[in-house]
C-alpha cells in the first residue's frame, strides 16, 4: 500500500483513540482533507525542488507504535546535555516516556501536548494557540490530522526558565519501520525567558521518519533561544516544522547544527508581528555520504524597525548534498528594517552538491537587506600556511572548518551545548584538537 | 645543516629552478638576493615543501637526511620555518589558538606532551614583547586586516615561539615602513644563536644593513650565479643587477 493510502486508514483507526467531541478534532479533520487532495510534496513544487522525498516514502511505516520500548537511562544518557540541570521531555517512538522525564509545572509548564489537547484547564490556550500560525502545507497539514503528543511548554509572563528544557524523541528497534508525528506547543508570554534543546536520535538501523511541527509563540519583550541538534543515523529522516511568531521587542534565535541523518528538511518560518524584534537563524551543516539536508528559510517583517540576522555554514564531502533556500519578505509598512542573510558552503569533494538560492522581496523603501552566498572550497594556500607551522593536514583542515563554522558556534549561550558540539564536530573530522572555540 | 644539491624545480611544467647549490651551517646568516622573477620565492617554497612546485632532479639534505619527499609539517616538525612573503589570512582562527596548535603539533611529532597552560602562556608574552605586539592582537583572527607590518611581526612572533634550527624569511621587508623594519629585524636578530641558520631572500639591500649576513648569494634565472660575502650586498644595492647580466654573458660567449 502506498504511503499515503495507508495514513489516510490509519487516521479511521486513530479517531477511534481521540476525543471526537473536541474542537480540536474540527481541525485534524480540515486538515486530513487538504493531505488528501494535496498528498506528499513532489520536486515539482518550487519549495521542494532540490529534495525528493521519494527513497524514504517508499518504506512500510508503521504509524502506531506499540507501546514504549523498555530504554534505560544509560541508552540516552551521551545524547542528553547531562552536565547541567534541565528539564527534561522524552518520548520513545513517540510515546512519552515518564521515567526518562523531568517534566514540571511548578512556576512553567513543561509537559505533554496529549494532556493540554485533553485537559479542561488547557483549553483556553489551546484556542488561543494551537495551529494558528502554521501555514497550509501538505506535510504541514498531515502533522495537524494526527496531532496527539508532543511537548508542550507555556512560560508565564516575566518567568525567567533557570533551566533549559530539553525535548527529545528516541527511536527504538520496536518496530520495522515507524514514522512519528510530534507536535510541540511553546510559548513564552510577555517578558518570559526560556532556552530550549531539541533532538531526534534513533537507537535503531529501521527506517524512521518523523514529521514533526513546532509552534512558538514569542511575547512581547520575551527571549527565546533554541536549539536544534541533527545528528542521527543515516537511516532516520526528518521534516521538521517550526514556526515563529515574535510580538514587539522580543528576541528568537534559531541555531541548528546538522550534522547527520539521512534526509534533513528544515521549514523554519519566523513571523514578526510587532515592532523592534530580533530574530536570529543559524545553522551549520557537515555532511559526508550520501546524506541531505535541505533549509527552507523565512522571516516575515511585517513593522518597522525589526531586524533578522541569517547564517548558514554548510561542509559536504563525498556525495552530500546541501540545500539552503532562504526567505526574505519585508512589507510595505516594514521601514527601517535591518536584515541580513548570508550562506557560505564548502565542497570538499568534486561528487558533492550545494544549491543556495537566496529569495529577497523587499516591498518597503528605506531597508538595509543585504544577501551573500558563497560555495568554494578549502583554501589550499591557507592549508599550506597552517602545514608550514607543523599542523598535519588533516588537523589544519579540520581547523579551518571549525574557524569557518565558529561565527555560528559563537552565539551558542549554552557553554555545554557549544562544547559538545565541538567535540561531535572534531569526532567528525576524526581529529582531537587542543584549542578552545 | 642544509646542502642543496643540484636543485631543479618547475611549477606547472615551467622550470624556475635550474641547478642550485646551496650549503648552510649552524650559526650562518645567508642572503639570496636576485631581480624579480629570478626564483628567490620557489626556493623559498620549495625548501618549505609547497606541494606546488615538482622538484624534477636534485637534492635537499636537512641535517644531512634526504628530505625532498617529506611533507611541509614534516619539515617544519625538523625546525624549518617560512617567514611567508604574503602571510594568508585566515578568519576564525585567533592569533593564540594558531600558535598553541601549532606548537602542540611540532611537540607531538616529537612524541613530548601539550606545552601546560601557564608555561606557554608565559612564552606568547614574552615573545609577543619581543615583536612590541599589544595583546588585543594576539586574540584577533590570525592575519585578518592585519596591516603590512603586523603581518610581518606576527612571522616572525610565530618564529620565535617555534624556535627553528633554520628560518626562511622571505622578502620579510616588504611592506616594512621604518620602524616595523628594525622591531623586525631586531627580532630576527636576537633569536639567532649557534646553532641555529636563517636564510635571507630580499630583493633590496635594506634589511641586510639590520640582518647582517655572512655570505651574499645572487640568484639569477634559476641559477646561483654568484657568491660573495657581505660587501656584496653593497655592491648590488650601488650598480644594480645588470652588470651580472653582463658578465654572464661575457662568461658564457
Amino acid at each position: 500500500m502506498e504511503l499515503k493510502d495507508k495514513l489516510m486508514s490509519s487516521y479511521l483507526a486513530f479517531e477511534e483513540q481521540v476525543d471526537l467531541e473536541n474542537d480540536i478534532h474540527d481541525v485534524r479533520n480540515k486538515a486530513i482533507k487538504f493531505f488528501e487532495q494535496t498528498g506528499f510534496p513532489t520536486k515539482k513544487l518550487e519549495a521542494w525542488k532540490y529534495t525528493s522525498l521519494n527513497s524514504i516514502l517508499k518504506e512500510d511505516y508503521s504509524i502506531f507504535p506499540k507501546k514504549e520500548d523498555a530504554i534505560d537511562y544509560k541508552d540516552i544518557k551521551k545524547y542528553l546535555i547531562h552536565d547541567i540541570d534541565t528539564y527534561t521531555i522524552v518520548f520513545v517512538d513517540g510515546i512519552y516516556s515518564s521515567h526518562l522525564s523531568r517534566t514540571t509545572h511548578d512556576k512553567l509548564d513543561a509537559c505533554l501536548m496529549s494532556s493540554a489537547l485533553d485537559k479542561e484547564k488547557y483549553k483556553p490556550v489551546i484556542d488561543k494557540y494551537f495551529n494558528k500560525i502554521v501555514p497550509e502545507e501538505s506535510m504541514t497539514a498531515l502533522n495537524t490530522a494526527f496531532a496527539k503528543e508532543g511537548a508542550y511548554i507555556r512560560i508565564p509572563k516575566n518567568v525567567v526558565a533557570e533551566k533549559p528544557i530539553q525535548v527529545m524523541n528516541f527511536f527504538t528497534s520496536n518496530e520495522a519501520a515507524l514514522m512519528v508525528q510530534p507536535r510541540n506547543l511553546i510559548i513564552a508570554e510577555d517578558g518570559a525567558h526560556v532556552q530550549i534543546i531539541e533532538r531526534h536520535q534513533s537507537l535503531t538501523e529501521h527506517p524512521i521518519l518523523t514529521n514533526s511541527v513546532t509552534e512558538v509563540y514569542v511575547g512581547k519583550n520575551a527571549e527565546v533561544d533554541y536549539y536544534k541538534i541533527q545528528n542521527d543515523k543515516t537511516t532516520s529522516s526528518l521534516i521538521d516544522n517550526t514556526f515563529i511568531k515574535q510580538e514587539r521587542d522580543s528576541k528568537c534565535s534559531m541555531h541548528t547544527f546538522s550534522l547527520g541523518g539521512k534526509i534533513t528538511r528544515n521549514n523554519l518560518k519566523f513571523f514578526q508581528q510587532g515592532e523592534n524584534c530580533n530574530s536570529v537563524l543559524k545553522g551549520v551543516t557537515i555532511l559526508e555520504g550520501k546524506q541531505h539536508v535541505d533549509h527552507n528559510t523565512l522571516v516575515h517583517h511585517t513593522q518597522p524597525n525589526c531586524e533578522s540576522h541569517q547564517d548558514y555554514k554548510g561542509i559536504f564531502s563525498e556525495k552530500s548534498v546541501g540545500v539552503f533556500n532562504g526567505n526574505v519578505l519585508v512589507d510595505r509598512v516594514a521601514q527601517k528594517t535591518n536584515a541580513f542573510q548570508s550562506n557560505n558552503n564548502i565542497l570538499i569533494d568534486d561528487t558533492a552538491t550545494c544549491n543556495s538560492k537566496p529569495q529577497l522581496e523587499i516591498f518597503a523603501d528605506d531597508v538595509k537587506c543585504s544577501h551573500g552566498c558563497t560555495i568554494g572550497q578549502l583554501d589550499n594556500e591557507a592549508l599550506y600556511y597552517l602545514r608550514t607551522r607543523g599542523i598535519p593536514k588533516k588537523e589544519a583542515r579540520a581547523l579551518m572548518m571549525f574557524a569557518f563554522a565558529n561565527n555560528v558556534l559563537s552565539s551558542v549561550k549554552i557553554p555545554e551545548i557549544k562544547k559538545r558540539i565541538t567535540k561531535q564536530i572534531a569526532l567528525k573530522l576524526g581529529v582531537e584538537l587542543g584549542f578552545n572555540l | 645543516m642544509l646542502k642543496i644539491k643540484n636543485l631543479h624545480a618547475s611549477v606547472e611544467g615551467e622550470m624556475i629552478l635550474k641547478g642550485i647549490n646551496l650549503e648552510i651551517n649552524p650559526g650562518e646568516v645567508h642572503a639570496i638576493m636576485g631581480p624579480n622573477g629570478s626564483g628567490k620565492s620557489t626556493l623559498a617554497s620549495v625548501i618549505a615543501g609547497n606541494e606546488d612546485f615538482e622538484v624534477t632532479d636534485g637534492d635537499i639534505l636537512f641535517e644531512k637526511a634526504n628530505i625532498s619527499e617529506l611533507s611541509p609539517e614534516e619539515r617544519a616538525h625538523k625546525g624549518i620555518f617560512l617567514s611567508f612573503q604574503y602571510p594568508v589570512e585566515i578568519p576564525g582562527v585567533s592569533v593564540t589558538n594558531f600558535i598553541k596548535t601549532s606548537i602542540n603539533q611540532v611537540r607531538k611529532s616529537r612524541g613530548q606532551k601539550d606545552m601546560p597552560a601557564n608555561e606557554m602562556l608565559k612564552k606568547i608574552r614574552e615573545k609577543s614583547a619581543l615583536l612590541e605586539m599589544d595583546r588585543k592582537f594576539l586574540s584577533r583572527s590570525l592575519n585578518e586586516g592585519f596591516s603590512g607590518g603586523e603581518k610581518k611581526r606576527n612571522e616572525i612572533f610565530q618564529m620565535a615561539m617555534l624556535e627553528p634550527k633554520l628560518a626562511i624569511l622571505d622578502e620579510t621587508d616588504s611592506g616594512l615602513d621604518i620602524d616595523a623594519l628594525r622591531i623586525v629585524s631586531d627580532g630576527v636578530n636576537r633569536l639567532r644563536t649557534k646553532e641555529n641558520a636563517t636564510l635571507v631572500i630580499t630583493h633590496y639591500q635594506r634589511l641586510l644593513d639590520y640582518v647582517v649576513p655572512d655570505v651574499v648569494h645572487v640568484l639569477m634565472n634559476g641559477k646561483i650565479v654568484k657568491t660573495g660575502g657581505k660587501e656584496l650586498a653593497k655592491e648590488l644595492e650601488e650598480k644594480g643587477y645588470d652588470w651580472l647580466k653582463e658578465e654572464r654573458a661575457e662568461m658564457s660567449s
